[in-house]
């Protein structure tokens, strides 16, 4: 089966189902939308009811499952029928895909939003042996100087940090 | 959106936390995380013409037997790891690879014919049915061992993945290109640790040199190449041709951890049989009766 692929900032239709859908928090970071961290791809009305796709964040996301009874639950309350979830893997997830309004709500929860992914030349893919070199600004004070404290945070997706300004720990969403 | 829309909006939202875990539904249960769903729900899983769905869904065991035995000796250090952030570091890394697995394993099942789903291929299979390298089920002895471990597998499996991308089951290609991402994480932690151990205390270096001593002769097999993987040109990775770049990247990381490669041997097969065979140690057996035994006690148990 395939469909065009329909980025969050340009819905399929009118929209309804699509804002619907977009609404449902995510159940790890439910301070933002599953529209807002880009986990929501693509949603269609079918005869009798709506296709939804979404993209797991990491292959081992334990939310999908939440995720999809979410999605159904929401848009069958709101008389949309029979509801059928896919997933979609290609293209991967990319942090990139986290929308502005999602990112002002992570650094409001006191989450650092992600840095751009990099994009890889052609070759091996380059090790990392330092600390990584990237600029994370602290979301409680604001100061740039930070450093990470462990490269895994409270769940796949995080990194630990600490301020070194106002010395609070706060957790990092990379980029990948 | 105006202002009132939003408070609307907010309000519904905290409601439906609380409609998530009373409103059940036939096929909801209430504790998060604990549901299982086909892991390719909805993706196309027909196999591309030309390709033979049996020898497909044996690499895909070859795959993903690697990742659900790694993750399954990783979760073994849950409650044991020297700091908390390693924990974390550690069960995330671990989860990361079951994800893979279970996509792998699901892909298998399609692929043969036997729709077989995740849970069955996991829990009722025997020792012999079991197709990951060997290097996966050892166990590890210490803290270093475990990272020795992890650098040379999140090493060859990054590489293996890397190339994976392009092949021309877009099934395998989509879990390899997202597996990457995850792969690369997880190499540089181990790196990163590798290099803190073997350039700190002569205490961590006598540790982590005798843990790549005791690691070291089980990767040979990494890169043997499988009659399984000849027969499925353009879509199974060749992991003799990756030998030069693992290489490299192991090098680098024993050089700037003033570690040495070790010179042993290669842990031998039984009459041309490896761990993609179906040889396996004698560690594999645990493995099994403590991953299956639930599932084999109450069989079709669901919670």
């Amino acid at each position: 089966m395939v469909t065009a692929r329909v980025l969050p900032e340009v819905p399929a239709w009118d929209g309804t189902a699509w804002d619907i859908a977009g609404r449902v928090p995510d159940p790890e970071l439910p301070m933002v939308t599953l529209a807002e961290l880009g986990i929501l791809r693509d949603v269609r009305q079918v005869p009798g009811g709506v296709t939804v796709t979404i993209t797991p964040t990491y292959s081992g996301c334990p939310a999908m499952r939440e995720i999809s009874h979410d999605l159904r639950y929401r848009l069958q309350q709101a008389g949309f029928g029979e509801v059928t979830i896919r997933t979609e893997l290609s293209p991967a997830w990319t942090s990139d895909w986290i929308t502005p309004e999602g990112r002002a709500k992570l650094i409001r929860a006191g989450i650092a939003p992600p840095n751009s992914a990099r994009t890889r030349k052609a070759g091996p893919i380059p090790l990392t042996l330092g600390r990584f070199e990237r600029t994370v600004a602290c979301p409680l004070c604001g100061s740039q100087s930070t450093q990470e404290t462990s490269p895994f945070s409270a769940t796949a997706c995080k990194a630990l940090y600490r301020c070194n300004h106002c010395r609070e720990p706060f957790e990092y969403i990379k980029e990948i | 959106m105006s202002h009132d829309e939003a408070g609307k909006a907010d309000s519904v939202e905290d409601d439906f936390a609380a409609h998530a875990l009373t409103q059940d539904t036939e096929d909801h249960r209430w504790a998060f995380g604990t549901g299982f769903t086909d892991a390719l729900e909805g993706v196309d899983t027909s196999v591309p013409v030309g390709v033979d769905g049996a020898m497909l869904a044996t690499y895909c065991l070859m795959l993903g037997d690697d990742a659900l035995i790694m993750s399954h000796r990783l979760q073994q250090w849950m409650t044991r790891a020297p700091e908390l952030e390693e924990e974390t570091a550690i069960g995330n890394i671990a989860l990361d690879l079951l994800g893979q697995a279970r996509m792998l394993l699901a892909r298998s099942g399609k692929a043969d014919g036997t729709n077989r789903n995740e849970d069955q291929l996991a829990f009722w299979r025997a020792e012999g049915e079991f197709r990951n390298v060997r290097l996966v089920e050892r166990v590890d002895a210490d803290f270093a061992e475990m990272l020795a471990r992890l650098l040379v597998f999140s090493t060859w499996r990054l590489a293996q993945f890397d190339a994976l991308r392009s092949s021309k089951d877009q099934v395998l290609a989509a879990i390899a290109a997202k597996g990457v991402k995850e792969l690369t994480y997880h190499r540089d932690y181990a790196a990163r640790w590798v290099v803190r151990l073997g350039d700190g205390t002569a205490e961590s270096h006598r540790r982590m040199q005798a843990a790549l001593a005791a690691v070291w002769p089980l990767t040979e097999e990494l890169f043997r190449p499988h009659q399984v993987e000849a027969d499925l040109p353009g879509v199974a990775v060749d992991v003799s041709a990756l030998r030069a770049e693992v290489d490299v990247i192991l090098d680098s990381v024993l050089a700037t951890a003033t570690l040495s490669r070790p010179a042993v041997g290669a842990l031998a097969g039984v009459r041309g049989r490896f761990g993609r065979d179906g040889l396996h140690t004698e560690a594999f057996g645990y493995i099994l009766a403590e991953m299956q035994s639930v599932a084999r006690a109450y069989p079709g148990a669901t919670w």
